[in-house]
């Protein structure tokens, strides 16, 4: 039987021949001067998001407007004479900006801030396996898996003290996110299952297996109405403290500092460890990487792990710094671990980078929401596809370098005859 | 093939695969006999006949055959397992889930979607480019009938915006994954939330918050009296599987076209060499799975439920995906892996009368399933050779 013949082994010893090597491109990115592709990315994506409101009656200029409105950035255009509390005392001194919430410019940029905390960690989940050659597309089901052991850590040992309870809550959160990442991992090291495969399987499971724990009658509904497939509400002590803004409200929560620590981790694992060099010399070439005696599978696992670390993180501050609680609803709407994708690939998988394209996305999602975008100007439903197609096209623009690269040789080809021709002119 | 010699046939039909395949039956029959119609209501019933299919499976195991051998070992045990559950279970939920006709229809209807999308993934694959995207064009495809049937008033006008959607959404991974060499992942991706974007977008646009109108033309069943409840009245969509399926199989596996898609996913240099277009192979092999994943899409929405929703496709782009890998690459693998996804899905919702809740695990079941499939445990998946890699012209 023609069909049933195994395939022949891949073309080997002519890596170029099949796509150019990833040590080319980063080299390329570099060249560009590292910054410029993003940025020139990111405002092609919104250039054609624009183009397609404008398609459909509405003003491109007043709808990008109102989305940084929403999104509180305008905050930082106002400058005056303001005070901020010194933390643990009782003094205040002088600030730039005037912090009060009661403004919607500082609400609105509270709500950035807190939807830009699990896009660094989610971000960064996509690209410390993206370190290590790996595409971490189960980000959502770490994150979900994260949420849900927080949700349930956080509901449970009510008696805990504040700090060692968060603690709980948190680490066990993490953990599981790594777990789930370290069964992708571990499938690649030991029987060569494709990642991408098995991270989207484990997306659905999570997602499914949330959707059971939380349903009616679900192991982990609540206790109170078993009319609503959510879980019950963590424990007052298991929330983390609000930093800006007020509780009752959705307040900025701590966790922030958690994603900002996470970024410089991520640097530092990566640049300044052992585990990072390892982890890099796998990414660029895990061929050369096995000559030089390093352990390839064991860097899968551990990069996947690590990246699972940093979802679960994601989900578990999720749950203890705003949502408090989980529905089904919630387990099947969210996308906030596919975002990290966009976050990660926009932010070319470095940490600066991700802190970065993790805050537009934070402001772009929290701009383009029912609570904070003026529905006067453009309503919402339409503002969050918006925000889907922007994303996408961030992708596409991402992935679409190579255009970027001929368009970038092709310009210096043309400007070569050109500088050829003005020398013999000036001869 | 055709000149065999009857020792060839022998050797080809009557293989330890094929008897693997036997003990998968026996394994199904320990869990059928429990149910109605037979209703065998001691429990040593599905048990004997169970191990009947674990020995029928470890015989061709000591033969060497490891996938068929833990095939068959597994089908037995789990038919076990169902079936003792089943002689345990009240005969009044027995009767009230397992109503052959309802639960064989309902799988149909479910599968039929994904293969749509399973097969045209797969084509998109076996010419070497990975096709995640596949929930999107599926998406792109519901929303594009829709809006086909309901502007222009007729059901094929919105199969053909349908599958020329679907191309379009295709023709952009086609342009990223083969001509600028993008990833593949990256780029399947960007067509997810693409789709996602585009059609919410539209359908908000346009339908606002009153949705789909529910006079929208729609996709006919196709009645044939004599064929029985079941197949007596299935949507024209579904014979139109069948027949896509047929098709699939013949053109990639005999057809001059199927080795020149086949050559190119496997070894893109050697097909070069010989003068097949890559890029031209590849282009129309992507192009067909988008259109295809529409047409999955289309039967969506204007097939089985009449109407558009936001996101209707619920990762079923992703079961499709599931579907080509289970499946192996190939049609009738993939067609396979659609009727028992479907087919979890169908029992999914059966299910949720009186195990409740707990019935929603079902859906999980294809993802599973296909986590065993690519870990190698029952037989391993094995990708098409370039599958994933761009290729460079010489």
């Amino acid at each position: 039987l023609s069909e049933a013949a195994t395939p022949p082994p891949p073309v080997e010893g002519d890596p170029e021949a099949y796509a150019p090597s990833v040590a080319k491109r980063m080299a390329f990115y570099q060249r560009a001067g590292g910054i410029v592709t993003p940025f020139l990315t990111a405002v092609f994506a919104f250039l054609m998001g624009g183009i397609v409101v404008g398609a459909t009656g509405h003003n491109p200029l007043r709808v990008y407007k109102a989305i940084f409105e929403g999104a509180g950035l305008n905050w930082f255009l106002h400058f005056g004479n303001y005070h901020i509390d010194l933390p643990f005392t009782n003094h205040h001194i002088w600030f730039w900006w005037d912090t009060s919430t009661n403004h919607t410019a500082a609400y609105n940029l509270t709500q950035t801030l807190l939807t830009t905390t699990p896009l660094i960690l989610t971000g960064l989940a996509v690209a410390f396996a993206f370190r290590c050659g790996l595409f971490n597309i189960g980000g959502q089901g770490q994150y979900l898996v994260g949420a849900i052991v927080g949700v349930f850590v956080g509901s449970r040992f009510v008696d805990m003290a504040h700090i060692p309870h968060v603690a709980l809550a948190i680490v066990l959160a993490a953990l599981a996110g790594a777990l789930w990442g370290a069964i992708a991992g571990f499938l690649k090291a030991t029987v060569g299952a494709h990642e991408v495969i098995t991270t989207i399987m484990l997306n659905w499971v999570a997602y499914w297996g949330g959707s059971y724990l939380f349903g009616r009658d679900g192991p982990l509904q609540n206790h109170t109405d078993k009319s609503i497939p959510i879980s019950d509400d963590i424990a007052d002590g298991a929330k983390l403290s609000a930093i800006w803004g007020n509780a009752q409200l959705q307040a900025l929560h701590s966790g922030i500092f958690f994603g900002l620590a996470a970024l410089f981790v991520f640097y530092i694992i990566l640049n300044r460890t052992t585990l990072g060099y390892e982890v890099r010399a796998v990414g660029f070439n895990p061929e050369a990487a096995r000559y030089g005696g390093i352990s390839v599978g064991r860097n899968f696992i551990v990069a996947m792990a690590i990246s699972g670390l940093f979802a679960g993180l994601a989900g578990g501050l999720d749950i203890l710094g705003w949502q408090f609680r989980l529905g089904v609803l919630d387990v099947q709407v969210s996308n906030i671990g596919f975002i990290g994708i966009a976050v990660a690939l926009l932010g070319r998988n470095t940490a600066v980078g991700v802190g970065f394209a993790a805050l537009l996305f934070g402001g772009l999602l929290t701009g383009t929401s029912t609570r904070s975008l003026d529905p006067e100007i453009f309503p919402p439903q339409l503002a969050g596809n918006l925000a889907l197609m922007i994303q996408a096209l961030v992708l596409l623009f991402v992935g679409a370098d190579l255009l970027i690269l001929y368009i970038w040789q092709a310009r210096r080809k043309m400007r070569l005859p050109g500088a050829a021709k003005a020398a013999e002119k000036a001869a | 093939m055709s000149n065999l010699g009857y020792a060839r046939v022998r050797e080809h039909y009557l293989t330890e695969a094929t008897i693997g395949r036997v003990g998968v039956a026996i394994g199904l029959a320990a869990f059928v006999v429990a149910l109605p119609p037979f209703r065998a209501n001691a429990v040593w019933v599905p048990v004997f006949v169970g191990l009947l299919a674990i020995a029928v499976g470890i015989w061709v195991l000591s033969r060497g055959m490891r996938r068929p051998g833990w095939t068959a070992i597994g089908f037995g045990i789990v038919g076990i397992g169902l079936g003792v559950l089943a002689t345990r279970a009240s005969t009044g939920n027995l009767d009230q889930v397992v109503v052959w006709s309802a639960l064989l229809s309902a799988t149909l209807v479910w599968a039929t979607p994904l293969t749509f999308a399973a097969i045209g993934g797969m084509f998109s694959e076996r010419s070497g480019v990975v096709n995640i995207g596949l929930e999107g064009m599926m998406l792109a495809g519901a929303f594009f009938a829709a809006l086909g049937a309901d502007k222009f008033g007729h059901w094929w006008m919105g199969l053909v915006s349908a599958g020329l959607a679907g191309a379009a959404f295709a023709a952009v991974h086609a342009f990223m994954a083969i001509q600028l060499r993008a990833d593949q992942i990256v780029s399947g991706t960007a067509i997810n939330f693409l789709a996602l974007g585009v059609t919410g977008y539209f359908f908000i646009d346009i339908y606002g918050e009153n949705g789909t109108p529910g006079d929208m033309p729609r996709i006919p069943d196709v009645d044939i009296g004599f064929l029985g409840s079941v197949f007596g009245h299935l949507n024209l969509m579904i014979w139109v599987s069948f027949l896509l399926l047929i098709i699939a199989h013949v053109t990639l596996f005999r057809t001059p076209i199927g080795l020149r898609i086949r050559s190119v996913g496997e070894h893109p240099r050697a097909a070069d060499t010989v003068g097949i277009s890559v890029y031209a192979t590849r282009y129309a092999a992507v192009i067909l799975s988008g259109a295809l994943a529409a047409l999955g899409g289309a039967y969506l929405s204007i097939g089985y439920l009449g109407s558009f929703s936001e996101n209707m496709t619920a990762g079923r782009g992703f079961i499709a995906l599931a579907a080509v890998i289970f499946g192996n690459w190939r049609p009738f693998g993939a067609f396979g892996a659609a009727l028992l996804f479907g087919g979890s899905t169908a029992l999914s919702f059966r299910l949720a009368q009186p195990w409740g809740n707990a019935s929603v695990l079902f859906q999980a079941l294809p993802y599973v399933l296909t986590l065993i499939a690519v870990t190698g445990v029952i037989g391993r998946a094995i990708p098409p050779a370039a599958v994933g890699r761009p290729y460079v012209k010489q």
